[in-house]
């Protein structure tokens, strides 16, 4: 944790009530997201109980499993999940914008612009908290590869339709959710503790309904007697006055309500689903009231100057999966191989510098904790004198004095990063500390200042100005390309079989348990 | 494992370090110029002469008409290894192969007649070594691939990215620590853990899981750590592979010309150099990370060990036959260990107002590979209210705990046992991940049993 954000959630601890940890939104925020709170069966693994999904907060489609354990209902269930959500998730294919991009052309091998596809928006779907996500992973896993009648005629218990393409999209945005800063899946309580700091520990944060107390607590009650409020009050029958935000239920909740109404339902009396119905719903409303309620509190904070360039990747990997389900292709495998993993978790890497940076300079207060952590200073420039730099064609290299009262971990040499008004970034380097004046340092600006023997107007800071430099990189680069999956090394297992070869030794094969 | 020399196994004789390690580097070398397969992976010790091992294999493959390239992981160990072959052999043809950014190479490389920077392949064609960081192979592209690299510091390297580099050799000798830090991610990996290929683990995991057969040597002796350090290291560290000190007790000396003042700075000076560890522990307080009492007590300790007038007294070179003269224990000698570059920066703040300068004081990360007369370590743990796994990981205490040549003095609070005891490892067990003996933890625990036999308490 940062020192800013201990802070933060000190002072929270102390004031009772949560502190911001930003001044604008750092995600993007759909007009029109789709919100899914996803209920499970306790004692077994990947069995829906029920769920509220949809788009507009005041009618919710409830769905309900009234015997979990009996899978033709938990396969109704999961094909009325995806007659709900598919036609939300489809409705962005279609509207299109054209952007230019390189590729390389196969016959010249030289990179040529073409024009592909982007969505013009995409799908958002907002989960109560981090382990919604992981449902949200684990049912699109138990879904993909689910054969439909139509797909194959011969088979045993066939799925029915559009569920293995739900399962496919439900891998895609829960693998999406793991890139930093992206916005398909989107959980409420992450989204929630990026802005505002608790005065709770991180684990408690993630109880949706404690979270939201902290922030913004009812009227009369401070945030920390709203927050245990929330986690532990119970009514006169023992159930608790704030569900949890699911996927797992409240065992009292199981014990002494659940059970007995699945009992009902099982002996066949009448009224005992809608009974059910009414129980789950019971459950799933107040936490889809909490999502709704943290979307308006997020709604109401500016956003983020970089957030839609952010978001306009969202696009393009919405755009990427829209195009490999129309080209037919297969779904996404069971394990990545080796390119596939490097290849993610360098795209990975990248967004988090990515993210990391990006957030600093759309807000001062992340900056803040990075120049609290040595990371970046600001300070008012003092003097500028200029120099030229030594070689065949001598270029402007201004030194700028400037002082501050941040401790920057500079070391000399080290590269610094200023953004300019237009969004260019101007690397410097650090000279040295000025001798005898604590605060006082040396700046040497190494570009930005165009292609002249004079800086272009506005490029080099003057006297009395207030600037900004970072030690971190503000458009970080990818890493290096990678071999093709067919020329994976000896190092890393050799390349993967071709078609018609005996596979390698399978280390998990499909047996009859799979079926159960 | 299938270590070829064990030094318990000549416990009967006098063990001979040198016959030792010569039997262990013939032996790597033989696997490597004559073997059948395509990797070998040498295991060594800190201070086990690996690049002196990466030196000679380099140059006994060139000798033998068989150019190579050599992979290491940042640009200081690249143009390490560069002086190092142009020191041992000057007329050898070597190429340095760097990034086109500026300053991306010691300009002393330059005036080596022998060796030729560049920041294009091409230019670098028909040289006998080639030596350039992971990162900067992974964007070289080659029509032929090299028939042989040599790939150091192997398990600081993650899988990811031996993937990008592997395609341009077809052998290869991996050297390596395994008992330094392992390669990290600022992002999770855990969807890929227990994959063989798991991409953000080291480069040496993934090649064993894809090739158990490759034959696995390891450097018996460590010649660097003093006779005082390599039994409480070897067992600390490498409990199942260990390890030898190249010297005995008394070959190497530390004093000094002033004697102590009778403060606990000066009590742990002499503990220190009596023993060759000191533990300066300070009363137990929850600090923030750069608690300013124990990065002071940091900086009064490099003070005293200048002011006092140290004088190391190694072992005599075989060769020289007589004694060797104490030196002088200068700034250049000493390194202060932390575990986070913010207490770095604090440590570098405090020595610069005590008036001491060309002291190194880095991070675990940043320490790796170094080597010093006498090391200051700040604990990892001390003044911490919580153990989590980045202050438990072994590697971090291994790397602060085998840096120096004579002495190790350990600054830290008191209570660090107890906080360990609350603090058990807690770290998921995933299917399919092969589990590090010894844990963090462990660890952790009897290197303080072993540095409390030498405390000195101290109120400052």
């Amino acid at each position: 944790m940062s020192l800013i954000e201990t802070l933060a959630r000190i002072e929270a601890a102390a004031a009772g009530r949560a502190r911001p940890r930003c001044t604008v939104r750092h995600r993007h925020l759909s007009e029109r997201p789709l919100v899914f709170v996803p209920l499970t069966t306790a004692g077994e693994a990947g069995a829906p109980l029920g769920a509220l999904v949809g788009t507009d907060r005041e009618k919710p489609a409830l769905l309900a499993v009234p015997q979990p354990r009996d899978r033709d209902l938990r396969f109704a269930f999961l094909a009325e999940l995806a007659e709900t959500v598919l036609p939300y998730v489809d409705g962005f294919a279609d509207a299109i914008e054209w952007e230019e991009r390189k590729e390389t052309d196969p016959e010249t091998g030289k990179k040529v612009p073409v024009q592909v596809e982007l969505c013009a928006d995409a799908p958002q779907l907002i989960v109560p908290s981090a382990a919604g996500i992981e449902y949200v992973r684990l049912l699109g896993r138990s879904m993909r590869f689910r054969r439909t009648a139509e797909q194959e005629p011969e088979a045993p218990f066939p799925a029915p339709p559009h569920v293995p393409l739900l399962g496919r999209w439900l891998t895609h945005f829960g693998e999406r959710a793991r890139v930093p800063g992206a916005g398909l899946l989107l959980s409420m309580t992450g989204l929630l503790t990026r802005h505002w700091a608790s005065g709770q520990s991180v684990l408690e944060d993630q109880h949706l309904g404690a979270l939201l107390a902290w922030i913004d607590p009812p009227p009369g009650l401070s945030g920390r007697e709203a927050a245990e409020r929330a986690e532990s009050a119970r009514d006169a029958a023992g159930q608790l006055l704030c569900p949890p935000a699911g996927p797992a239920t409240d065992p009292a909740f199981d014990n002494r309500l659940l059970a007995p109404a699945m009992a009902r339902y099982d002996a066949g009396l009448p009224g005992a689903e809608d009974e059910l119905r009414t129980l789950v719903e019971g459950q799933l409303r107040p936490t889809w009231d909490a999502v709704w309620q943290g979307i308006d509190l997020l709604r109401a904070l500016p956003v983020g100057a970089r957030v839609a360039d952010r978001w306009k990747r969202d696009r393009w990997s919405y755009t990427a999966h829209r195009d490999r389900v129309r080209a037919g292709e297969p779904p996404q495998p069971k394990q990545d191989d080796a390119v596939t993993a490097a290849q993610k978790l360098s795209a990975r890497e990248s967004a988090q510098a990515q993210l990391d940076a990006q957030e600093a300079l759309d807000d001062p207060l992340v900056m803040a904790g990075r120049r609290l952590a040595g990371e970046a200073f600001q300070g008012t420039v003092t003097d500028v004198e200029m120099a030229m730099s030594e070689g065949r064609r001598p270029m402007p290299r201004p030194l700028v004095t400037l002082r501050t009262a941040d401790h920057p971990h500079l070391a000399e040499g080290a590269k610094l990063y200023r953004p300019l008004a237009d969004g260019r970034t101007q690397p410097g380097e650090f000279v040295a500390h000025a001798a005898e004046e604590p605060g006082v340092l040396v700046v040497r600006l190494t570009g930005g200042m165009g292609r002249g023997k004079t800086p272009e107007p506005g490029s080099v800071p003057e006297p009395a100005d207030v600037v900004c430099w970072t030690l971190f990189e503000h458009a970080p680069r990818g890493g290096p390309e990678l071999p093709d999956p067919e020329d994976i090394p000896w190092t890393h297992g050799g390349p993967p079989p071709a078609p018609g070869d005996p596979p390698h030794a399978a280390p998990d094969p499909v047996t009859a348990e799979d079926f159960l | 494992m299938t270590a070829t020399q064990d030094p318990r196994s000549t416990t009967n004789r006098p063990f001979d370090p040198a016959a030792s390690a010569a039997a262990a580097t013939d032996a790597i070398l033989r696997d490597t110029l004559h073997g059948t397969r395509r990797g070998v992976v040498v295991d060594s010790p800190p201070g086990a002469g690996k690049s002196t091992l990466v030196v000679r294999a380099a140059r006994e493959l060139a000798a033998a008409g068989r150019p190579l390239m050599v992979v290491a992981q940042t640009n200081a160990q690249v143009d390490d290894l560069v002086l190092r072959l142009a020191g041992k052999d000057p007329e050898l043809p070597v190429g340095r192969l760097h990034s086109s950014e500026p300053g991306a190479f010691d300009p002393v490389l330059a005036e080596l007649p022998a060796v030729r920077t560049s920041a294009k392949i091409a230019d670098l064609a028909g040289m006998d070594v080639v030596v350039s960081t992971a990162a900067k192979w992974a964007y070289t592209k080659v029509d032929e691939p090299w028939r042989h690299a040599i790939v150091d510091e192997a398990y600081q390297m993650r899988s990811d990215a031996l993937l990008s580099v592997a395609g341009l050799f077809e052998r290869a000798l991996f050297v390596g620590d395994p008992g330094q830090l392992d390669p990290f991610s600022v992002v999770g990996a855990e969807q890929w853990a227990g994959l063989a290929y798991d991409p953000s683990s080291s480069a040496v995991s993934t090649l064993l899981a894809h090739n158990p057969d490759l034959p696995q040597h390891r450097l018996p002796v460590s010649w660097r750590l003093p006779a005082s350090a390599a039994p409480l290291v070897s067992a600390a560290f490498y409990p199942y592979t260990p390890f030898r000190s190249g010297t005995g007790h008394g070959d190497r000396r530390l004093a000094f010309g002033v004697p102590g003042d009778g403060s606990g700075v000066d009590r742990v000076l002499d503990e220190a150099a009596e023993s060759g560890w000191g533990l300066l522990e300070l009363p137990a307080r929850h600090t923030p990370r750069t608690d300013p009492e124990a990065v002071r007590a940091v900086a009064q300790v490099v003070r005293r060990l200048l002011d006092r007038g140290g004088a190391a007294t190694s072992e005599s070179p075989a060769s020289a036959g007589g004694t060797a003269d104490p030196v002088p224990l200068t700034s250049g000698r000493i390194a202060v260990g932390t575990a986070h570059r913010d207490q770095a920066a604090a440590v570098r703040t405090a020595l610069a107002g005590l008036g001491v300068t060309g002291v190194a004081v880095d991070t675990a990360n940043r320490l790796q590979g170094r080597e010093f007369d006498v090391t200051v370590v700040l604990h990892p743990l001390s003044g911490r209210p919580d153990a989590t796994a980045f202050h438990l990981e072994t590697g971090r205490l291994c790397v602060l705990a085998s840096r120096h040549r004579h002495a190790c003095i350990v600054v830290c609070r008191a209570g660090v046992a107890d906080l360990l005891d609350e603090h058990p490892s807690t770290e998921p067990v995933r299917l399919g991940v092969t589990i590090k003996f010894p844990d963090g933890w462990e660890a952790n625990h009897s290197v303080l049993a072993h540095l409390n036999e030498h405390r000195v308490v101290w109120r400052p």
